[in-house]
């Protein structure tokens, strides 16, 4: 082998060690985001107006983000990283049309639901049991009636377990804004349970 | 706020999310404590609270299909 080419050599071998260490983490990281997938159907799937739309966008998530993996600084909440990219589609698709009326939600106090799930039959025997006479259908039908800027921040933190801060930075918004939106769309939500309640049983 | 001396009912309502939530300060913690302690009006209505978070939690849950699983699979930029 002639010295030019043992020179030629040296150069190329950091070049295919890096490429080599690159394609490792690459595959890293697209085994963690996809052992993520079930998470993030679970909360994408309450963010859009439908499952179809749910399902479509956590398609258009993930090909984004294993496209521009290099951005996702690997030790920080993958979780939350992929959740931004689906809320920034969700948004750009133009959620802002669809559904959910931008008229003043009504709201009740937070006592409201109890006292109208109570008062149907007058007593509560079981008082553990009230909760059970709200179905399956009347809370995904209810929370898909809250506006959507009440409704992420519910998703986001009591369905997808994520903390004040973490809702925060998904959604770009102050934490405060967080907290606030949370706590009036849980009192929209109940509402919206009485409501459905309330036309059940007339 | 409402006051507590006018209304404890109401004002242990105001407290309920931020207790559950865990975001009171210890003072307005005990607070609510105490009223819990003794009406039981607003501890039932403080327990139902717990438990529809718990409900909405659970009954939301929607199975991912196989197919989307390996759509997103497939979406898996190849080794050269």
């Amino acid at each position: 082998m002639s010295s030019a080419n043992v020179a030629a050599m040296a150069e190329t071998q950091p070049d295919a060690t890096r490429i080599a260490a690159e394609a490792r983490d690459r595959v890293r990281f697209e085994e963690e985001a996809l052992a993520l997938a079930d998470q993030v159907f679970r909360v994408a799937r309450h963010l859009a107006p439908s499952k179809d739309e749910a399902e479509d966008l956590v398609q258009e998530t993930y090909a984004r983000a294993f496209r521009s993996w290099r951005s996702y600084t690997p030790g920080t909440n993958l979780r939350a990283w992929l959740l931004r990219i689906l809320t920034n589609l969700n948004i750009d698709r133009g959620r802002r049309n669809q559904r959910a009326p931008q008229t003043t939600p009504l709201e009740a106090n937070d006592y409201y639901l109890y006292d109208k799930l109570a008062d149907s039959d007058g007593r509560t025997p079981d008082e553990d049991r009230v909760v059970e006479r709200l179905s399956q259908d009347d809370i995904v039908s209810a929370l898909s009636a809250v506006p959507h800027d009440f409704r992420d921040a519910i998703v986001l933190v009591d369905i997808g377990d994520f903390s004040y801060q973490d809702a925060a930075h998904i959604l770009d918004i102050p934490i405060g804004t967080v907290m606030s939106r949370l706590h009036r769309g849980r009192r929209i939500l109940k509402r919206e349970l009485a409501d459905s309640v309330m036309e059940d049983a007339s | 706020m409402t006051n507590p001396t006018d209304d404890p009912c109401a004002h242990c309502e105001e407290m309920m999310q931020p207790y559950l939530d865990h975001i009171l300060t210890e003072a307005e913690r005990l607070e609510a404590e105490h009223h819990l302690d003794e009406c039981d009006w607003c501890r039932r209505r403080y327990k139902f609270e717990a438990s529809l978070r718990v409900y909405v939690h659970q009954v939301v849950t929607e199975p991912m299909s196989a197919a989307l699983k390996q759509k997103l699979s497939a979406l898996r930029i190849p080794l050269n």
